[in-house]
């Protein structure tokens, strides 16, 4: 079954490479952007595995983004490889330093400390008048090994970045998930002295958990920075955080691919309701959340497994 | 000695607002376990409410006291009905899932709600400086004090005094502590517990309604109030202890003075410094200044 899966998310994958020679521009860079959240996205779920929700995965993600924006202005370095990685290196390693503290944390305190962290940073940067305070800065066009593409080139250059990033991610956090570090989230989530009496250490798991997770935020961040050409103190506030967890819900944490699929179904969604429904997209968007709650606990990726059985339970 | 004086007093007015706000969110948790995003939508159409009380009745040279009570009456009404309606409609589904589902089933209804005021009260905001003219000014040596900033000062004292009171020396006050303490007991021993959440939940949303409409003549009353209100509410609650009414004040004060002392001070660091406090008090006391730590469920 799991092989079945990998050639599946393997064609879907060529298949959304090959779909930028057809589609128009602006779903392009709509897919741009959803994916590069997406990774955001996969951390959460790595969290959500073990019981944690964050509220202030919008901290990594922010300074991912400030991190590729602000070496690119220093050094002059646009080298989208090379700044991608220090991006996510700046987020995981700002993870493992407030990751001592968080790693004692457990639900809705979890969650607030995590939005406390991710407000502080929002109130530095916005007095931060050299950083341009609310208004943020621009981020100089990524080039690519020395390739500097412009326009509907660089649209697809990063789009394939992004695809690229996505699936070694994908990969990566699925074999994750199939270690015994990954694999010890349920339990944990479901009672943790077990656990601890099986000899594990609760907290390097959360710990590790927490790296991972702001690794991805912050690549999540860096990628999202090319993507929009900007960066801005709104990428640490609450409410980047908290559409991250819808994104979460929607998708569910069955599978690293679901991430993706919530990721684009929740961007697809949000920019239909913006130009259908401008006084109206934030209540589209709650209604989708609450009827998402209620009717599909699991997520959308839910959907395929409950086909799964139900074709299942037809076959004679 | 001029500029702690100011302090003091800025941070008592600020304060008051973060408190009346707080005490609603903080009454909720303690019940219900459900941290309520929904709680700056309450703030939100509190705010609005006031505003369109001020429209009809200021401008008219009827007695000004009329016109404060109206705004806290209207604000109050609606927080009655939007939370009888979100707790019986939406809430009551979700009683006993996991407490973060709940944050989020309130984020969703704080999300439908931000465009309900906007189809009620458009997108435009609204003028509501009438009733700080209508209050006047008081002159404290070299500082001028607006009489609405003492009179907020009086408001958050005075709920303050009465919550204490209602929940220490009433009966519905009694019940809620029962129900707070341990739940499944105290609907063993007949206490209606789905009742008491109910009015738990309107009771906190009037709360919200009436933090909005004190502060709708300070601030621009227009889109996007709430959600400020709410990680300041949130800072607040998880500085004092989540659950906890005295928690609740203490936190607020611990969070009004820091940020008044940092706007005269260094005024750089104001936002940073509330969430700053909050972290360094999560750091030492996890769950806060006035809640003991839970011990392990095995």
């Amino acid at each position: 079954m799991a092989r079945h899966g990998r050639i599946a998310a393997g064609a879907a994958l060529l298949l959304a490479a090959a779909a930028a020679f057809v589609l128009p521009d602006w779903i392009i860079s709509l897919a741009t952007i959803a994916f590069a959240n997406g990774l955001v996205v996969l951390g959460l779920i790595v969290l959500w595995r073990a019981g944690l929700v964050s509220f202030g995965q919008a901290l990594y993600y922010c300074i991912g983004a400030y991190a590729v924006a602000l070496v690119g202005r220093a050094t002059g370095v646009t080298d989208a490889f090379l700044l991608m990685l220090i991006g996510g290196a700046a987020a995981g390693l700002v993870a493992f330093v407030v990751g001592f503290l968080l790693a004692r944390y457990r639900e809705i305190f979890f969650a607030m400390l995590s939005l406390a962290l991710s407000m502080i940073l929002y109130g530095v940067l916005v007095k931060a008048e050299s950083l341009g305070s609310t208004d943020g800065f621009s981020v100089a066009s990524p080039t690519f090994f020395g390739y500097a593409p412009h326009q509907e080139k660089l649209l697809m250059a990063l789009y394939w970045l992004v695809l690229a990033v996505c699936a070694i991610a994908a990969f990566l956090i699925d074999a994750y998930f199939r270690s015994v570090s990954g694999a010890l989230a349920m339990p944990v989530r479901d009672n943790e002295i077990r656990v601890e009496f099986l000899g594990m250490s609760v907290s390097r798991l959360i710990h590790t958990k927490l790296v991972i997770s702001g690794l991805l935020a912050g690549m999540g961040g860096a990628l999202a920075a090319f993507a929009i050409g900007h960066v801005d103190p709104n990428m640490s506030y609450w409410t980047t955080s908290g559409e991250f967890v819808f994104i979460t819900i929607l998708s569910g944490a069955g599978s690293v691919v679901s991430a993706f699929v919530g990721s684009l179904a929740f961007e697809s969604l949000r920019s239909f309701a913006f130009a259908m429904l401008p006084q109206l997209w934030q209540m589209l968007l709650g209604s989708v959340l609450l009827l998402t709650i209620l009717f599909l606990p699991q997520g959308l990726g839910s959907l395929v497994t409950r086909l799964r059985w139900r074709r299942k339970a037809a076959a004679p | 000695m001029l500029t702690a004086f100011a302090i003091l007093i800025d941070g008592l007015v600020y304060a008051a607002y973060l408190f009346i706000v707080a005490v609603g969110l903080t009454l909720i948790f303690g019940v219900m376990k459900i941290l309520n995003v929904a709680h700056g939508s309450f703030y939100t159409f509190g705010a609005y409410g006031a505003a369109t009380a001020i429209g009809i009745y200021f401008d008219r040279g009827w007695p000004d006291a009329g016109g404060f009570l109206l705004m806290a009456l209207l604000a109050m009404a609606l927080g009655l009905v939007l939370g009888l309606i979100l707790e019986r409609s939406v809430m009551r589904l979700v009683y006993g899932r996991d407490e973060v589902v709940m944050v989020l089933v309130t984020y969703a209804a704080f999300l439908i709600l931000e465009d309900v005021v906007i189809l009620v009260w458009g997108a435009q905001s609204y003028p509501t400086y009438q009733p700080l003219l209508a209050a006047g000014n008081t002159a404290v040596g070299a500082l001028i004090l607006s009489n609405y900033d003492l009179g907020l000062i009086a408001t958050a004292a005075l709920i303050a005094v009465i919550s204490w009171w209602a929940l220490k020396f009433t009966r519905y006050g009694r019940l809620l502590t029962a129900v707070i303490f341990d739940r499944e007991t105290a609907a063993a021993f007949g206490i209606n517990v789905t009742a008491v959440y109910t009015i738990t939940f309107v009771i906190g949303a009037m709360l919200g309604a009436l933090g909005g409409a004190i502060m709708a003549p300070k601030i621009a009353v227009t889109l996007g109030i709430g959600v400020e209100v709410i990680v300041l509410a949130f800072a607040v609650v998880a500085i004092g202890g989540m659950g906890s009414i005295e928690g609740a004040l203490i936190g607020a004060l611990i969070v009004g003075i820091c940020r008044a002392a940092a706007v005269h001070l260094v005024p750089q660091v104001e936002l940073f410094v509330i969430y700053g406090v909050m972290a360094l008090v999560l750091m030492i006391r996890p769950y806060g200044l006035f809640v003991r730590a839970q011990p392990r469920r095995i």
